[in-house]
């Protein structure tokens, strides 16, 4: 009889239990905050695929009727016959400088600022004006390559026809366009470098150059790396600054004739292709997408090159 | 610039030193107190002063980590240094090698003489003074090269131009780690364990042969046989180097060290040296209050 008592009190325990652990049923709330986040989610990517597929449905009949034609044809005012050969080629050159001028200046800028310079007020500035840098808009230093190397160095960026508004003119405003960008991502690669590798070099009587040199650098190299391509991709998809800094939107001579008077002479850009383009006659509408499916994909390729090289030979500490 | 002489106790001007009287001030204050087996151990170990500290105040800015410490290390032996935490033991130890010196507020007053030669006198490189004084750090800091590149990179920029082969072995043998790592000598040492780490990086340090070897808790990210081999290797290299460590470990300092240095942290934060004497002597008749209570446990 006692027992029976227990067990029915023991059942109505694990009752009330039961009871104050079930669930209260659906949450109205939860489920239309999950709504609207769903909702975001596919505006911006509808967005995105129907941007895509625009740009695709106009420029992919080029591609089916030219083939790689389309490539290596030179700028024409017949849309049937014009390519995009000059813009690959003039933006690759861009690129060329930016690689060139924009590296060094902005990795030995990030190891100077990581490995020699003392935290002073100073020092403190000069990083707060780097990443200021980096956030202001492009056509600022369109503006900037306008003023120093189109007006004021155009005897040595073009003498000649091109007044100024010459390769090296652009690729130069491209290179400080990206200095900043390269400048922030080489000093956190370098700064991930942890404290005590550097002790272990001084440790064993190493110069300061001796550790920046063996082993701070090569260790930073990967991030280093995939930050300077990241800031190459952004270069190469830039256009203000170019047209402000006279990349030529129009005809354009391919009398190349040796390299100076190439850098001093006047130039194109793939973007810049696709700006002129899009303001042309409708007849130029395919060429146009096509153009832009090009920079796309020259994009994309650049991006995941700078993934693989990260996730490849990034160092975990 | 004031060359710091090489290891050569024959050396007539290190034997002129000002540090040999006090070395045998501490010598005869140990004596007194010891058993005869260990001074006669002692005796054999030396009475050469390898580091003299006069007055050694270290500091961060405007913040006194280390308080005038007056301390003299003898050659050949192992030093400990304990107390508890946040009361300077790493920043007087690294003020040993001008380690210090990487941290940018950082400065020292007083006098730390190595051999006889102040280490912050304005004309005394920091990069000759790590050679010959090196330094094992609190975690294993192997460079993410080979094994090999780990021992070699020392020699190599101090313009070693002998066999580098024999010297990376020589310098792993004496590590107690070559019997492991010689068939991978060219896969990274940051595969191996900790333990192993440890050792590499205790290779790496006397790859550049040189007088003193700083221990900064070398144990403390180890596990316990990890441990007792270091202690084991700490044995050996006292044949060659003169070694000072710095433990929070008190048994480590007990199983390990011939003197023991203590240090506690004054009301202004700064740590201060509350007494120094032979291993044996602290550990059973400290002469303060103050230590009694830290080794048998009652602050710290």
């Amino acid at each position: 009889m006692a027992a029976r008592e227990t067990d029915a009190a023991q059942m109505t325990t694990t009752e009330l239990v039961r009871r104050s652990l079930a669930g209260g049923g659906v949450n109205l709330r939860s489920l239309a905050f999950e709504g609207v986040l769903t909702v975001a989610l596919l505006v911006a990517l509808g967005i995105l695929a129907w941007l895509l597929a625009v740009i695709a449905i106009g420029g992919l009949p080029v591609f089916f009727e030219r083939g790689l034609d389309f490539l290596t044809s030179d700028l024409s005012s017949n849309p049937d016959r014009a390519g995009v050969a000059q813009g690959i080629a003039g933006s690759l050159m861009l690129m060329g400088f930016v690689v060139i001028v924009s590296f060094p200046l902005g990795i030995g800028a990030a190891i100077y600022l990581e490995e020699y310079a003392r935290d002073t007020w100073s020092t403190r500035l000069i990083n707060t004006i780097v990443r200021n840098l980096a956030g202001v808009p492009s056509i600022v230093y369109g503006l900037l390559g306008l003023a120093v190397f189109v007006v004021a160095l155009r005897e040595l960026t073009g003498p000649g026809n091109a007044q100024g508004q010459s390769l090296i003119s652009g690729g130069l405003t491209m290179a400080i366009l990206v200095l900043p960008i390269v400048i922030i991502t080489a000093a956190e690669a370098l700064r991930a470098v942890p404290a005590s590798i550097r002790e272990a070099g001084f440790g064993v009587g190493a110069t300061r150059w001796e550790v920046v040199r063996s082993h701070v650098v090569p260790y930073a190299a990967p991030g280093i790396l995939t930050g300077t391509i990241l800031a190459v991709a952004r270069a190469f998809g830039e256009t203000a600054p170019l047209i402000m800094v006279g990349a030529v939107v129009g005809g354009l001579s391919t009398s190349y004739e040796g390299v100076i008077e190439t850098i001093q002479g006047r130039y194109t850009a793939l973007p810049t292709t696709v700006y002129d383009w899009a303001r042309k006659p409708a007849d130029f509408a395919a060429n146009t997408y096509a153009a832009i499916i090009v920079l796309l994909v020259v994009l994309l390729a650049v991006n995941a090159l700078a993934i693989v090289l990260r996730n490849r030979l990034e160092r975990r500490w | 610039m004031v060359t710091l002489a090489p290891v050569d106790p024959g050396d007539p001007m290190l034997n002129a030193s000002g540090g040999a009287a006090g070395a045998e001030g501490l010598r005869i204050r140990l004596m007194s107190e010891e058993t005869a087996a260990r001074a006669a151990a002692r005796e054999t170990a030396s009475d050469e002063v390898i580091f003299d500290l006069r007055e050694l105040s270290c500091f961060y800015g405007s913040f006194r980590a280390v308080r005038e410490i007056n301390l003299q290390i003898s050659k050949g032996m192992i030093t400990a240094i304990i107390g508890p935490s946040g009361c300077g033991k790493s920043t007087l130890l690294r003020s040993l090698n001008r380690m210090n010196d990487l941290i940018p507020t950082a400065h020292t007053t007083g006098e730390a003489l190595y051999r006889g030669v102040n280490l912050y006198d304005p004309a005394v490189d920091p990069v000759e003074v790590r050679r010959r004084i090196g330094m094992v750090f609190q975690k294993p800091n192997p460079f993410p090269k080979s094994i090999y590149d780990n021992v070699a990179f020392g020699p190599r920029i101090a313009g070693f131009r002998g066999d580098m082969d024999d010297l990376v072995e020589g310098s792993l043998r004496r590590a107690a780690l070559w019997d492991e790592v010689k068939d991978k000598l060219r896969s990274p040492g940051t595969a191996l364990s900790g333990g192993q780490q440890q050792r590499l990086c205790i290779a790496r340090a006397i790859a550049v042969e040189p007088d003193v070897i700083l221990m900064d808790e070398p144990c403390s990210a180890l596990d316990p046989l990890a441990t007792l081999r270091i202690e084991e290797l700490m044995q050996e290299l006292k044949q060659n180097y003169t070694i000072v460590i710095v433990t929070h470990n008190m048994q480590q300092a007990a199983r390990v060290s011939d003197v023991t240095a203590f240090l506690s942290m004054g009301t202004d934060r700064a740590g201060y040296l509350v007494e120094v004497a032979a291993t044996e002597q602290i550990f059973t008749r400290p002469e303060h209050k103050l230590t009694e209570d830290y080794i048998t446990g009652r602050f710290g």
